[in-house]
């Protein structure tokens, strides 16, 4: 392999890693404020594309995005409101159940609105054929919009959970939602804005990506599993980790498809998920003291 | 014995069911309600697993098809290069060896579908153990994940194995001769013998099933469900009991992938797909979880229902949606025996208050 081949992998893989980041933040978002995992997550970034594919032929793509970030984010509430907010009290096996039936309803809902066509955003900047050359290798300028993006989503986090209130309010109910409620925090308003923000997320990550790896109704599920992993590798609750698990998990992959054939660069991803379940399920980078706490 | 009569009553339904489509002459209903069984087989399965031990399992499709395709590679290859070796010699002085002639005159040797049966069986059961011993251990969301895990690898596996005929699957798997005389295959002719042979299989699935629950192992599993650390403690080997029932979920899916594969001639990856595992999910959430009449009552509607094409292209949907409202409003489940008792108190209701209108007497206690 030449060096402009391995970096070419290294940008394939961080650009996968990117996409598998972001469903993992919006589980992350999620199980910090209510404990559970939403197996729905893949389907917010395969409504994003669709949405914002649909919107960008009436206006430019900008405005489309965010109408489709707002309307997905919407969405997020609403499955909240309806289905999560009745069930909270239930058994852990109750919810996995309810988010699996969600991710089919809203499957089959795009299947029927956009039905089994492939869709992609246009470009951001550039057509299909325009590359720009970063150290020799060639790349789509695509790639550095969703990098940027990427970026700008973690540092954004980071600052929301640190300084704002609301952030400090959401850390609050994942600390102890009882504790949270006693100081006056409306930890029911909390749990809506998790998943309206992980909803958003995962819409704007679907957008970003659309030119790059197309927009289906069935992406959802694959991507609910690869986030599923980076979310394990990073350490459940660990939104910023989780990008670097994505990272990691993207590069191994598209280093695979160079060694394996393509069809079973999902076993590799896979494999790892369950070494890493079995060895360290409190993930690479979470601390065993923190995990020895939580049910596994 | 009274836990027994439900399996009689079964029986007699299933015998009524035949002789009314043979009176309406809609003896092609008994193809959909034959594969059904084979499903209702995997749901009972995970309905021990999910109900009596309460482990979710997202990797029942991935036993169905590990069931499936071993008969369907196993009965299709061609032995006739190594007829000669020793072991060969002994399988065909044993009888378990198929010598046919092809289209073209040559002559092509099979193994019999006896030997993967047993082959299925053991695969099947060694997967679930070797799968089951560190994977039983992760609880919620992580054992969900993993089994699920699990079932893609086997989906990417068969799709993406030259052996295993890719996308198109395995097909021309061979009929099953049980005895001379009684074959599994989706022959015309044997409809109605095929129907039996799938519905006393679940009956006998169901008869083992019933005294297992009821057994020792069967009353540590519902400790173990009611809470695991309370049944560790009172010294019942919870790990032990897991994967036991792990592994016997499993067989009953590998089981049904075999003879279904035998009856349709075939298997494609779509049977082991997540959506598949999902389905059988489905079926035992609404069938109410530790419920086997339930999963078996439902397992047949709902897989009839969708076998005859009743949801059209609302098939997945309306699973998705049973699995939403299930687990929403009715969490013990559809079938069940509550169910029953709500609506008699309902009648006792609307009785005792005529009456209390017609002459001035205490309601009867409910």
């Amino acid at each position: 392999m030449s060096a402009e081949q391995v970096l070419q992998y290294i940008f394939a893989g961080i650009t996968v890693g990117s996409i598998y980041a972001f469903v993992a933040i919006g589980y992350n978002i999620i199980y910090n404020t209510t404990g559970i995992i939403n197996f729905a997550q893949g389907e917010f970034v395969m409504l994003g594309g669709m949405i914002s594919f649909t919107f960008s032929r009436f206006m430019p793509l900008f405005p489309a995005i965010i109408i489709a970030v707002l309307i997905t984010a919407a969405i997020g509430g609403l499955i909240e409101i309806v289905f999560i907010r009745r069930m909270r009290k239930n058994s852990v096996l109750g919810m996995i159940v309810v988010t699996i039936g969600i991710s089919i309803l809203l499957r089959e809902a795009a299947l029927y609105i956009w039905d089994e066509q492939i869709r992609a955003l246009s470009f951001f900047t550039g057509t299909e054929i325009s590359s720009v050359s970063v150290f020799g290798a060639r790349i789509s300028p695509q790639v550095l919009w969703v990098l940027g993006v990427t970026l700008v989503i973690v540092g954004g986090l980071f600052f929301f959970f640190k300084f704002t209130l609301t952030g400090q309010a959401m850390r609050a109910c994942s600390e102890n939602s009882r504790a949270a409620k006693l100081c006056g925090i409306k930890t029911d308003s909390m749990v809506n804005f998790s998943f309206m923000l992980s909803a958003g997320i995962g819409a704007l990550g679907g957008c970003v990506v659309s030119p790059l790896t197309q927009t289906h109704y069935a992406m959802g599920t694959d991507l609910a599993i690869k986030g599923f992993i980076v979310a394990i590798l990073g350490g459940l609750g660990n939104p910023i980790a989780a990008v670097a698990a994505g990272l990691i998990l993207g590069l191994l992959e598209s280093f695979s498809i160079s060694i394996l054939p393509m069809a079973y660069k999902d076993v590799i991803s896979i494999i790892i998920l369950l070494i890493i379940l079995v060895a360290k399920p409190s993930g690479l980078f979470g601390s065993k003291q923190v995990s020895s706490l939580k049910d596994f | 014995m009274k836990r027994f009569y439900p399996v009689y009553i079964l029986f007699i339904t299933i015998v009524l069911i035949q002789v009314l489509t043979l009176i309406t002459g809609k003896g092609y209903m008994l193809t959909q309600l034959t594969m059904s069984a084979y499903y209702v087989l995997v749901a009972v399965g995970l309905c021990m697993v999910m109900g009596y031990a309460g482990q979710i399992s997202l990797g029942q499709a991935g036993f169905f098809a590990i069931g499936g395709y071993t008969t369907a590679f196993l009965t299709t290859i061609d032995f006739t290069e190594k007829a000669g070796t020793g072991l060969f010699k002994l399988l065909d002085s044993m009888g378990l060896l198929i010598t046919k002639d092809t289209l073209y005159g040559d002559t092509v040797i099979h193994l019999s579908p006896w030997i993967s049966l047993i082959a299925a069986v053991l695969i099947a059961g060694i997967t679930a153990y070797a799968l089951g011993i560190p994977v039983l251990k992760l609880k919620g969301h992580y054992l969900a994940m993993a089994t699920m895990g699990f079932g893609i690898i086997i989906y990417r596996i068969v799709l993406g194995s030259a052996i295993f005929g890719q996308a198109d699957g395995i097909f021309n798997v061979p009929a099953f001769t049980i005895f001379p005389g009684l074959e599994l295959s989706g022959d015309f002719t044997s409809r109605i013998s095929n129907y039996y042979i799938a519905w006393i299989l679940v009956i006998i699935a169901i008869l083992l099933m019933v005294n297992l629950i009821n057994s020792r192992v069967g009353r540590a599993l519902r400790s173990l469900h009611g809470g695991e650390d309370a049944s560790d403690a009172m010294g019942v080997d919870t790990t032990r009991y897991k994967v036991i029932i792990f592994v016997i979920g499993a067989i009953m899916a590998a089981v049904a992938g075999f003879f279904l594969t035998h009856y349709n001639g075939g298997i494609g990856p779509s049977e082991a797909g997540v959506g598949k595992s999902v389905r059988y999910l489905a079926i035992v959430a609404v069938g109410g979880m530790a419920n086997i009449w339930g999963s078996l009552v439902m397992g047949l509607v709902l897989n009839f229902l969708s076998l005859r094409g009743v949801f059209g292209h609302f098939d997945d949907a309306v699973f998705g949606i049973i699995l939403v409202m299930m687990m929403m409003f009715m969490p013990e489940g559809f079938i069940r025996i509550s169910v029953l008792r709500d609506i008699r108190s309902l009648f006792i209701k609307l009785f005792s208050r005529k009456k209390m209108k017609e002459t001035i007497q205490e309601p009867p206690h409910e």
